[in-house]
């Protein structure tokens, strides 16, 4: 089958790529773009493991074509850490409240999370747990997974981090 | 999983779109969100040899009132009715069914076309139409015609389309201010299809439920119009006897298979439940 060219961005960079239409995306992301951050875990659209976000939306890429997306702008996890370096609030979350044990979820977990706090900066954890009720633990360490996100809320929303962590 | 190869085409009309698919004959497939196709072509249960985006048309997109009708474009996401004020006040059960449709992930790409038009069983808007005696605008080579929900579902994954037909909208005429309505579904974790569900729309007047209009999912090949679980409770206070007997009779119609979420004896049996709970929060919701 001829390759389609594609145009879109990608962590803020415009990106051409030439790709064979059943090109699912979390494959041009990794085997392309070199961007191995988001994982395949269950690659049947149910564990979240390689969830990045499309234009606005958390979305699982192991379940879109990479020809869809011209004109898309992507944000993968390679994406998430300050310019300067340093890591963003959700990253830093993860680490201080020991949100991964295993770490495999954790890209699709910080993307996911991401989007959620966009939409909903200060959730409850009842939301929180709504909110990231497509992102599969096997190491089960969903209580650290929420308190990191609720970390990262509380900064983001400019909460002492003294309080978020407790 | 690597699916088959495909041509891809991304049409930006209606006329194209079926154009395509018309001349492409039965190789083609239509794509909307892709959350049932994808998966099927990932397992080679689908290997189309063209894909035909509907992404790319507008107007298959967005919410709209035309006269006592809400219109819903058939690309319109599960995450788009969610976040609907117009729903929310108009058809509040499509919210609730929206959010116990898959997982956050799922709803973003979603579409409410795909998941009426597919025809599988699991599916949760098909019964919630057939409950609100909605009708899709279904567009051909032919032209364009409407199909009742209640006509269309045929068996599993077998509808009232023609090959090479799209539904370009769903077109539900708006329940009265005041119904009560629950949509109530027992599943095994989220993202998990119907063990069995029940959807219903009603008004009460005097205390007595005036109407009443019932649709079950997943406990046959087709979503399921329970007519006459909704007769036995129309006229009635929505007493403990009269609930037994409505879902008796909505029991009576299911024909579901065994499965992972168990025999069909107990399916049959929940179908009954979750219908006893959807009258009982349905009227709890609705204004006398």
């Amino acid at each position: 089958m001829p390759k389609s060219q594609i145009a879109l961005t990608v962590n803020g960079k415009p990106v051409e790529a030439l790709v064979e239409p059943r090109t699912l995306l979390i494959h041009f992301l990794r085997e392309q773009m070199n961007l191995t951050g988001s994982h395949i875990g269950c690659d049947t659209t149910h564990c979240g493991a390689c969830t990045v976000d499309l234009d606005g939306k958390s979305v699982k890429s192991c379940t879109v074509f990479a020809v869809q997306l011209t004109g898309s702008d992507i944000r993968t996890i390679e994406g998430m850490a300050n310019a300067d370096g340093t890591l963003h609030a959700l990253q830093e979350g993860f680490r201080e409240m020991h949100g991964l044990q295993c770490g495999f979820c954790t890209p699709g977990m910080i993307m996911r999370a991401y989007r959620l706090l966009q939409e909903n900066p200060s959730p409850t954890e009842e939301e929180i747990r709504f909110g990231i009720s497509g992102n599969l633990c096997r190491c089960t360490g969903y209580q650290n997974i929420v308190k990191a996100i609720q970390y990262a809320a509380a900064k983001l929303g400019g909460v002492p981090l003294q309080e978020a962590a407790e | 999983m690597i699916p088959g190869s495909f041509a891809y085409h991304r049409p930006t009309s209606v006329k194209e779109a079926v154009g395509l698919l018309g001349s492409l004959g039965d190789d083609a497939r239509a794509i909307a969100g892709g959350h049932s196709l994808i998966p099927m072509m990932k397992l080679r249960l689908a290997s189309p040899a063209h894909l035909v985006d509907l992404g790319g048309i507008v107007d298959l997109k967005g919410i709209r009132e035309d006269g006592r009708d809400v219109v819903i474009g058939a690309t319109t996401t599960q995450h788009e009715l969610i976040g609907s004020d117009l729903l929310g006040k108009k058809i509040p059960i499509l919210r609730e069914t929206s959010l116990l449709i898959a997982d956050p992930q799922v709803r973003y790409l979603g579409t409410i076309g795909g998941n009426v038009a597919n025809g599988d069983p699991g599916n949760d808007m098909p019964a919630v139409m057939i409950c609100l005696g909605a009708s899709y605008t279904v567009v051909g080579k032919a032209g364009e015609r409407r199909i009742a929900a209640r006509d269309f579902y045929q068996g599993a994954y077998f509808t009232s389309l023609e090959p090479g037909e799209i539904v370009t909208a769903v077109r539900i005429p708006v329940p009265v201010v005041g119904h009560g309505y629950a949509y109530q579904k027992l599943k095994r974790k989220i993202g998990d299809y119907a063990t069995a569900a029940a959807a219903v729309v009603l008004t009460i007047s005097g205390g007595k439920v005036a109407s009443c209009s019932i649709g079950l999912t997943n406990v046959a090949e087709t979503p399921l119009w329970a007519e006459q679980a909704g007769k036995i409770v129309t006229g009635s206070t929505l007493d403990a006897a009269t609930l037994k007997k409505a879902a008796d009779a909505a029991e009576a119609i299911t024909s579901p298979a065994a499965d992972s979420r168990g025999p069909a004896a107990y399916r049959t049996k929940m179908a009954g439940v979750m219908l006893a709970r959807a009258l009982a929060l349905a009227k709890e919701r609705a204004r006398a």
